[in-house]
């Protein structure tokens, strides 16, 4: 059974009755049921091929940015300058040090499997995008952490990456010497951009499922062969497989 | 057309399945990290090194400070001549012919003479000598400054740097103005003063202050004993022995080779490079070649090692 | 509060020393880092090779 098929056996209630109420709010229920439905967003089986350590990567690297965002939330508490003469703080401190180098480590690693696995096959470009740019995300946001630290670290980044930021203009409105700003944007922009960017990866991923292995001989009519260098355009899958999909 | 002959991937399910706990295993590995992070944190710690200050940096190194304050009277410092976001003494760096840092202009205009000195030491209260020093400079020409702050600069290298074996000659008052600004650094209210000089009683910027520590060597030095430095691939860094943002690794490379590390652009230059880089690694999906590597290099056959040996049992593929 | 941690919560290994550092041609990297990027790829290679239990239906 496909998940799509399994996914048209869920049903918001009990009834067979199609769900064909008026308004906004009845659509939106429609669409997230059509597009997210529950058994496809908390399953309670994989695929048979989800069958090495290498996929465990994944929920290591949201674990870590749990810890991430935690650490960081206590340190928030009694603000940035609490960890520097409190005993407890400069161990959240490490905490929030610590976690942030397995998140990164995690994630990487992650990435490493992803792509060997040619993981954007099968319509999930949009996964590996969203992956990659929450890899970026998270390397700015540890960029403003460093220099939300206070310390010599600090002076010497904030001093040493408005060069880079100045030769191309954004100095001119992202300053690494405004501590202020640095701040915000550490604990509140870019922590929501990663947030999300992770949250719709997660989803992508139940949604799509595991991609499936790359066949082992390349024939051009078995399912998931992978586009020979300068054939077909991804685009030109993604409007193939659109049209596959069609119940 | 070839796309035709190209079906979608198969139906994860359609190889079979088996039961599994997503909600246990998730609990499992946050359990786990919690327990990793808090180890990690509890045996190594995590670095702190003091920052420094104006004044640690004028009782440290006085003959640097004084030598820096004097760049800064005079226009030569380094953010007296870097350009915008600052000021218009350079056009900035460019990307090829795209000079984006002239293009956004002077954001955050400062003039290095007035902030650095010349307002510091006009708002603490001074002697009589101090402030006719100020005064007499203020009203001077600016080739008349230029002389001052010229033969002073040059008596200062001759004396080592050290302002009491200046010989004599034709400062004007700057001697006095530095040596105002030396104590008011080493008292402590220097730090202050640039920091509020907007006239803010909050104040989160510290620009004023680093541009200052940063014009002279004190910090750099600091830096340099840390392998923090630029041409130490130092972006990767962090005091001490603790591991720094190890992910940084490609983007303090090209800093390492040329031409990026003999430019007047090189700062740009990076960016450009790694701007491009970033965007194949995003777009990887779309670019031939490089999203066929997988295939070339068959990490995949360890992967998926079981699923092709069940495949091969069941007499599929 | 100084650099080095005190008292009961100071850490069992001190990293604040003088930094340790290898070189090889234009090649500079700190051993804090190079251990960090050597366990990622042990731990990669390891979760490549290592068997996945067979049949089990929980972690």
């Amino acid at each position: 059974m496909s998940v799509r098929e399994r996914a048209d056996l869920v049903q918001p209630d009990e009834s067979a009755e199609p769900d064909e109420a008026a308004g906004w709010t009845a659509a939106v229920r429609r669409r997230l049921v059509r597009e997210l439905p529950p058994d496809t967003m908390l399953p309670d089986t994989q695929p048979r091929y989800v069958a090495s350590w290498i996929y465990v990567f994944g929920v290591l690297t949201l674990a870590a940015f749990l810890v991430v965002l935690g650490s960081g939330a206590v340190l928030a508490i009694q603000g940035p300058s609490w960890w520097h003469t409190s005993d407890i703080g400069h161990f959240f401190n490490s905490l929030h040090l610590w976690s942030v180098e397995l998140f990164m480590a995690f994630m990487v690693i992650h990435l490493w499997g992803k792509f060997f696995m040619a993981a954007w096959r099968g319509r999930r470009a949009l996964t590996w995008i969203t992956g990659a740019v929450a890899f970026l995300g998270s390397i700015g946001t540890a960029f403003t952490g460093y220099l939300a630290q206070q310390n010599l670290d600090s002076q010497w980044i904030a001093v040493q990456s408005k060069d880079a930021l100045n030769a191309v203009g954004i100095g001119a409105y992202f300053s690494p010497m405004n501590f202020g700003q640095m701040l915000m944007w550490h604990i509140v922009l870019l922590p929501a951009f990663v947030g999300i960017l992770v949250v719709l990866h997660i989803l992508m991923v139940r949604r799509r499922g595991v991609v499936p292995p790359l066949p082992l001989r390349d024939r051009p009519a078995q399912a998931g062969a992978e586009a020979e260098p300068g054939t077909v355009s991804e685009a030109g899958q993604e409007a193939e497989a659109e049209t596959e999909e069609q119940p | 057309m070839s796309r035709r002959s190209r079906a979608a991937e198969p139906d994860p399910y359609s190889f079979g399945s088996r039961p599994y706990d997503l909600v246990k295993e998730f609990t499992v590995a946050l359990v786990a990290v919690l327990a990793l992070s808090i180890a990690l944190a509890a045996v190594f710690s995590s670095p702190d090194k003091r920052p420094v200050t104006i004044a640690t940096w004028a009782k440290a190194d006085s003959a640097d400070f004084t030598a820096t304050a004097l760049a800064e009277l005079d226009g030569t410092s380094g953010t007296a001549q870097y350009g915008p976001p600052y000021n218009n003494a350079s056009e900035g760096q460019k990307l090829g012919p795209v000079g984006l840092a002239n293009l956004v202009g002077v954001t955050k205009p400062i003039d290095t003479a007035q902030d650095f000195v010349i307002r510091p030491l006009l708002s603490a209260a001074q002697t009589a000598i101090v402030s006719s020093a100020v005064a007499r400079y203020a009203t001077a020409s600016g080739a008349q400054q230029s002389t001052w702050t010229g033969n002073y600069s040059n008596a200062l290298d001759k004396a080592n740097g050290d302002p009491a074996k200046i010989a004599a000659g034709d400062y004007g008052p700057v001697p006095t103005m530095l040596t105002a600004l030396l104590a008011q650094a080493r008292a402590g209210s220097l730090d202050g003063q640039l920091l509020t000089e907007s006239g803010a009683f909050y104040q989160t910027d510290y620009t004023l202050p680093l541009l200052f520590l940063a014009d002279g060597s004190y910090l750099a030095d600091l830096a340099g004993q840390d392998h923090l430095a630029g041409t130490q691939w130092g972006m990767m860094n962090e005091t001490g022995n603790y591991p720094g943002q190890a992910w940084l690794w490609l983007y303090t490379f090209w800093y390492q080779i040329s031409p990026y590390n003999n430019s007047d652009n090189g700062d740009a230059l990076v960016w450009g490079t790694m701007a491009v880089l970033s965007l194949a690694f995003v777009f990887l999906p779309f670019i031939p070649g490089l999203r066929s590597i997988p295939r070339y290099i068959p990490v995949y056959r360890l992967i998926w090692r079981e699923h092709y040996r069940e495949l091969r049992a069941r007499g599929g593929t | 509060m100084s650099a080095v941690a005190q008292g009961a919560l100071a850490a069992a290994v001190d990293l604040n020393g003088p930094g340790h550092y290898l070189n090889w041609g234009v090649i500079q990297i700190s051993a804090a880092n190079l251990v960090i990027i050597g366990v990622m790829i042990v731990v990669f290679v390891l979760a490549l090779l290592l068997p996945f239990p067979k049949g089990r239906g929980r972690r």
